[in-house]
This record gives structure tokens, C-alpha cells and sequence, in this order.
């Protein structure tokens, strides 16, 4: 059982979901407005956030930022429109995957289950690249001895990234290992994900070292 | 290099110029030759006329003394003037001439009277005048005299009006082939500016335009360009306003009936697994409302998609990814896995965006699932080219160029199942949009083939 908080405003969108994702186990709670979503986000620290891009006032993407100010709390865009912009901002933004409307049930589910999923601790291993530290034991990631808060996604990205030092890893295997997605997944979801892991451990953002794109191909983590 | 319009109008204008100007020097040239040696030879024999009118004695007979001989030779002779005086057996000469000097024919030709004739002598020209003179009474005295005048100096003024003449001439050669072109240029320099227009005009530029400068029919032809080409422009922008608002339409209709599909496919899972519990007649409504939703899902999915590549807005992701591989997850996903073989060397890798060939490669088999027979083969191959087959009747003559038409069926009685009828032009538009196309066809051995052929 999952603790969900459904933020979406078409009531007939809201009851079916609800009720969907009730039947499939999980405890919903569902909001109507980005201010009463980030409200009870912010107060009850929900287990995953089911966010609509298209609301009223306060807008999915505008949520799912001010959300990611101060949280970790795995995000699901629901967005209308397949339309690339909505999804390019909503993943900068910090979202960890997003499914377009009409979702079947189970679909959403398996998206929300794959977020949620915990990244595997293993035993042995502390690894250091330079100044950033990964204990994969404690699932804890320092950079110059401070905590570096990262999103179960981006844990996973960086551990990914990091079991295969110096190999250049596709989107399309990050897709399958970190998103639970097919290659036919939206390799934008990568993208997105590895800008936002840079601004969080590489020294330079905009001069990266440690996360290397390898043009037309994927990502390579490079020790330095 | 002297072909086309350029290349006549240059030959013609320094044509007409060179001719005009040849005519009018030759003919200004031979009436000032004439002039000149008229005006020379008449000084010369009314001159010798009448010098000898006043020297000659009217009783004269032969033998003439050699002193009235020199007599008559010394009055005729002037600056560049020799005379030859005769009685017919004594001769007298004032300078390097003699009698042979004279032509013969001018010779028997004085003794009717005085003659004329032009000869040249050491490269020199002479007129040389000849008379038997005459008495009083008119007959003939035994007497005949020979002038000899230099045409040397006419002859220099004839050359020097000659070569003003041609260097004249060549002038005007000049400056006809200068303005040859730059005659030609002013004409052409339109004409390509409009044919410029006109091909890019021809490209789909319909903005393109050109210069209206001056009044000339070039200029009247460059007008008649741009009211066409806005014309064309006003119609075409019409045309396309239309077929956007047409298209807009589409979309946000599809986008309209998302909210309430949305709603309904959240559902459906629930109305499904409960049919059974329901009463008989209700649980099979339910079903039928919860397949039919999907499907309409699916049809407005389609409809967005077509919309997006119609307005010119679907992107292409390009990424490495390994064939086989997307293949079968498109099929798996889909739970095709059982009815479909698929033959692709194992370690191909293509570039292309992963989720667009899915799309093909689902709606591929998805038509060969519904139309042929499993099994269906995928056969791939580097290049790159993928061929679905399936294991039916194959496409017939009449419905092969329609196949990716939209919403067209083979057989309008047949039901539509489960089809939105817009899977083989959405392949084909994505395909397209790889730079690609795919062509319907059939097997040898009965089947339809669909080739997909991507560039690398």
C-alpha cells in the first residue's frame, strides 16, 4: 500500500483515479488545487505525489518546483497533452516521470511502483570519486563531506551511472534499469534526470566532469 | 558564349553598327575620291588647254624647230608637272619622263583630241594628259604634247581621310560592342531577377517578388509577376487557413474529449473485473462499455498524433538503439510474442527514435495480425530496412494504393474491430519523419509485405 496524494482538478478525472487506484491497494487522497496539494504534500509528506500539469492557479509544474525546494517526495506528472514542452518543463522541474491522459490503471500503477522502487543496497561498497562519496550500503551520497539530497530516481540514476564507471551507458539501458521503461520510453526522462543530478553533485553544472554525455549514444560516469 | 537571348542581341546590334558604319565611310570615302581627282584633273586640263592655246603658233608645220618645242614644253611646266613635247621624230622632255611613258592607248587616243588617263609610275600616281593640239582653223598641227601632274599630294589627303576614316570606324565597332552589352545586360538583368522570382515562387516561396524599374515591357512583365504571385500568395494563405482551422479543429476536439476518456479509462479495469458479479445483461454492457472506451482512447490518441504531424509539431529524438531488442519489447509489451517471429541479427544497432519505430513496428504487425494470419515475421536488416509478413491472403491489386490512406477500409461491410484505422498512415507519417517511407506490397508466395526503408 502506497500513500498517494492525487492532485487533480476535473472531478470526474479525480473520482475515477481515485477510485482506480484505491481498487489497485494504495490509500489516495486526492486535492483539487496546486495550493492544497503542496499544502498537504508539505504536511502529511505523502509517499508520492500524482500531479496534474493543467490546473487552475497554482499549475502542476509550478508544484512539483516549489515541492522539490524542500523534498524528495517522488512526483508522477499527469499531463493532457503529450506536447513536448509541458513534459521538458515538467521534468526540469524535477518530476520523476510523467504518463499522459488517458492512463489505464495499471499503467500508472506499474509507473508508480517503478518510482517508489527502493534502490538496491549492497553491503560491501563505499566508493569515492574525488570529493563525492557513495555509500551504496547506507544509500547515502555526500559531495565534500555534505549530505546531497537526492530523489529515489536520481539515487538510482547516480548508482546506475557509477556501478559501470568509464562505460558509456544508453538511454535506452538507463530507461529499462532506472525507469522500469522499454526503450520505446521517452529518453527525455534521462535527460531531464541527468541535469538535475549534475546541479546536485558535479562541482561545475554547466561544465560537468563526472556525468560525460556521449553525443547520439547516452551518459558516461568518468572518475576523476 | 554567344548563345541566347544575350548572345543575339549583342551579334545583331554590333552587326547593324558595323554595317552602318562601313556603309557610310565607303560611300563618303569614294564621293570625296571622286571629288578630289576631279577637281585635280580639271585644273590640270583647262590649265593645258590654255597654255597652249597662247604658246602653240597657229601655222606650225613639220618640222617643228627644237626651240619652239621647248618653248611650249617650258610654258606647260609647273611644280611636280613634267611635259613631253613632239613633232613626231624630234622629242623634248623637262623631266624624267619620255614618250615611252605615255600609255599606248592614251597615245592613238590624242590624236582626237585631249585625253586624260591615271597611271602609276614607280609606285607613284600621275595623271597624264595627251593632245594632238589644233590649229586655228581647227585642224591638226604636227604637234603633240604630254603632260605628266604627281597625284602624290591628292593621294596623301585620299590616304589621310582614309585612315580618319577607319580609325573612326573602329571607334564606333568599339563602342557598338560596349553597348552591345551593356544593352544586353540591362535586358537580361530583369529577366533573370524575374526568373529567379519565378523559381523560387515555383519553390513554395510565395512571398518572392521582384523590382518594377522603369516602364518598359520588361518592367509591365515584372508587374504582371507580382499581382500573379501575390494573387497566388492571397489564394494559397487561404487555402492554408482553412486547412489549419480545419486541423485545429481536429485537435481540439481530440483534446476536448481527453478530460471525459480520461475519466472513463480510469474506470474501465474496475467495470471489467466486476462484470462478472453483475447481472447477465449489465455485466455485458459493462464490458462492452469498457472495451469500446479503450478504443476510443485509442482513436482520439491516434487522432492527436495525426494532428501533430500534420501541424508540423512531432519531434524526433534520435538515440543508438539495439533492434532486436526494441522488436520484441514492442511485441511482448503488446502481447503479441506467441504470433510473431522475429529474424534480426542480433547485435544490429539503428538510430532512431525508439518510441516512433515502435509505433511502426506495432501498427505493422497489429494490421498483419488483423488482416493476415500469424504467423508474422519481422525481418530486419542494417540500412535500414524491416519487413513485417504475414501469412494471409496478401493485399489485393485495387486496395494496395490505399492501404495508407486514413480511415479507408478494404471492405466497407466488413466491422472496423478493433482498428482506429489511422495505425498504417501514422507508421507511414512516422516513418516519413525518420527521413523514411514504407511500401506496401505482397509476397511471392501470397502474404502482405510492408517495408519500412530508414536511411542511415
Amino acid at each position: 500500500m502506497v500513500a498517494i496524494l492525487l492532485v487533480e482538478d476535473d472531478p470526474s478525472v479525480r473520482t475515477g483515479l481515485e477510485l482506480a487506484l484505491t481498487r489497485q491497494g494504495h490509500s489516495v487522497t486526492a486535492r483539487t488545487t496546486g495550493e492544497e496539494g503542496l499544502e498537504y504534500a508539505r504536511a502529511r509528506r505523502p509517499e508520492i505525489v500524482v500531479l496534474d500539469v493543467m490546473l487552475p492557479g497554482l499549475d502542476g509544474v509550478e508544484v512539483c518546483r516549489r515541492l522539490r525546494k524542500s523534498d524528495e517526495i517522488p512526483i508522477i506528472l499527469l499531463t493532457a497533452r503529450g506536447e513536448s514542452l509541458d513534459v521538458v518543463v515538467g521534468l526540469e522541474a524535477g518530476a520523476d516521470d510523467y504518463v499522459v491522459k488517458p492512463v489505464e490503471p495499471a499503467v500508472l500503477d506499474a509507473r508508480i511502483r517503478a518510482v517508489l522502487r527502493r534502490a538496491e543496497k549492497t553491503p560491501m561498497s563505499r566508493s569515492s570519486f574525488g570529493d563525492l562519496v557513495i555509500d551504496r550500503a547506507a544509500l547515502r551520497v555526500t559531495k565534500a563531506g555534505a549530505d546531497v539530497h537526492l530523489t529515489p530516481t536520481e539515487l538510482r540514476l547516480l548508482l546506475e551511472l557509477t556501478r559501470h564507471p568509464g562505460q558509456a551507458l544508453t538511454r535506452g539501458h538507463l530507461l529499462r534499469e532506472v525507469w522500469d521503461h522499454g526503450y520505446a520510453g521517452d529518453s527525455r526522462l534521462v535527460d531531464a534526470c541527468v541535469q538535475r543530478l549534475r546541479a546536485k553533485i558535479e562541482t561545475d553544472a554547466a561544465a560537468p566532469t563526472l556525468i560525460q554525455t556521449v553525443r547520439g549514444f547516452g551518459y558516461r560516469f568518468t572518475a576523476p | 558564349m554567344i548563345s541566347g537571348l544575350r548572345g543575339r542581341l549583342f551579334i545583331a546590334f554590333v552587326a547593324a553598327c558595323l554595317t552602318s558604319t562601313a556603309l557610310v565611310a565607303g560611300i563618303g570615302y569614294v564621293l570625296v575620291r571622286r571629288a578630289i581627282l576631279q577637281r585635280a584633273q580639271d585644273a590640270v586640263l583647262i590649265d593645258t588647254r590654255e597654255t597652249l592655246a597662247h604658246t602653240v603658233p597657229g601655222d606650225l608645220t613639220a618640222p617643228v624647230p627644237e626651240r619652239t618645242l621647248r618653248d611650249v614644253a617650258t610654258a606647260l611646266v609647273r611644280p611636280d608637272r613634267y611635259v613631253v613635247v613632239t613633232d613626231g621624230t624630234a622629242v623634248v622632255a623637262t623631266g624624267q619622263f619620255g614618250l615611252r611613258d605615255v600609255p599606248a592607248g592614251l597615245t592613238s587616243r590624242a590624236a582626237q583630241g585631249l585625253y586624260f588617263q591615271r597611271v602609276v609610275i614607280h609606285g607613284t600616281p600621275w595623271l597624264v594628259t595627251a593632245t594632238r593640239v589644233q590649229g586655228r582653223d581647227g585642224g591638226p598641227l604636227p604637234l603633240t604634247v604630254a603632260v605628266f601632274a604627281s597625284l602624290a599630294k591628292e593621294n596623301a589627303d585620299l590616304n589621310r581621310i582614309q585612315s580618319a576614316l577607319t580609325r573612326a570606324g573602329a571607334l564606333t565597332v568599339v563602342l557598338a560592342v560596349v553597348l552591345a552589352a551593356l544593352l544586353g545586360r540591362s535586358v537580361l538583368r530583369p529577366l533573370r531577377r524575374l526568373a529567379r522570382a519565378a523559381r523560387s515562387l515555383g519553390k513554395g516561396q510565395l512571398t518572392a517578388r521582384v523590382d518594377v524599374r522603369g516602364r518598359d515591357e520588361l518592367a509591365d512583365v515584372a508587374r504582371i509577376f507580382n499581382e500573379s504571385a501575390a494573387s497566388l500568395e492571397y489564394t494559397v494563405g487561404e487555402l492554408r487557413h482553412l486547412e489549419a482551422t480545419a486541423r485545429r479543429f481536429a485537435a481540439d476536439v481530440s483534446h476536448e474529449l481527453r478530460t471525459p476518456i480520461a475519466a472513463m479509462t480510469a474506470v474501465t479495469d474496475l467495470l471489467e473485473e466486476d462484470a462478472a458479479r453483475l447481472p447477465a445483461d449489465t455485466g455485458t454492457a459493462a464490458r462492452l462499455v469498457a472495451e469500446q472506451t479503450r478504443r476510443l482512447g485509442a482513436l482520439v490518441e491516434d487522432l492527436l498524433e495525426i494532428s501533430r504531424m500534420d501541424a508540423g509539431t512531432a519531434d524526433l529524438t534520435l538515440d543508438d538503439v539495439p533492434l532486436a531488442a526494441l522488436v520484441r519489447e514492442c511485441v511482448t509489451t503488446r502481447g503479441w510474442a506467441d504470433q510473431v517471429v522475429i529474424e534480426i541479427p542480433p547485435g544490429l544497432r539503428v538510430r532512431l527514435d525508439a518510441r516512433r519505430f515502435d509505433v511502426i513496428i506495432a501498427n505493422l504487425v497489429a494490421n498483419a495480425l488483423r488482416h493476415g494470419d500469424p504467423p508474422v515475421r519481422v525481418v530486419g536488416r542494417a540500412g535500414l530496412e524491416v519487413r513485417v509478413i504475414d501469412n494471409g491472403p496478401g493485399i489485393p491489386d485495387d486496395v494496395l494504393p490505399h492501404v495508407f490512406d486514413r480511415f479507408f477500409k478494404a471492405d466497407p461491410a466488413r466491422p472496423a474491430g478493433k482498428g482506429t484505422g489511422l495505425g498504417l498512415s501514422i507508421a507511414q507519417a512516422n516513418a516519413a519523419l525518420h527521413g523514411g517511407r514504407i511500401e506496401a506490397g505482397n509476397a511471392p508466395g501470397g502474404g502482405a509485405v510492408f517495408t519500412v526503408r530508414i536511411p542511415a
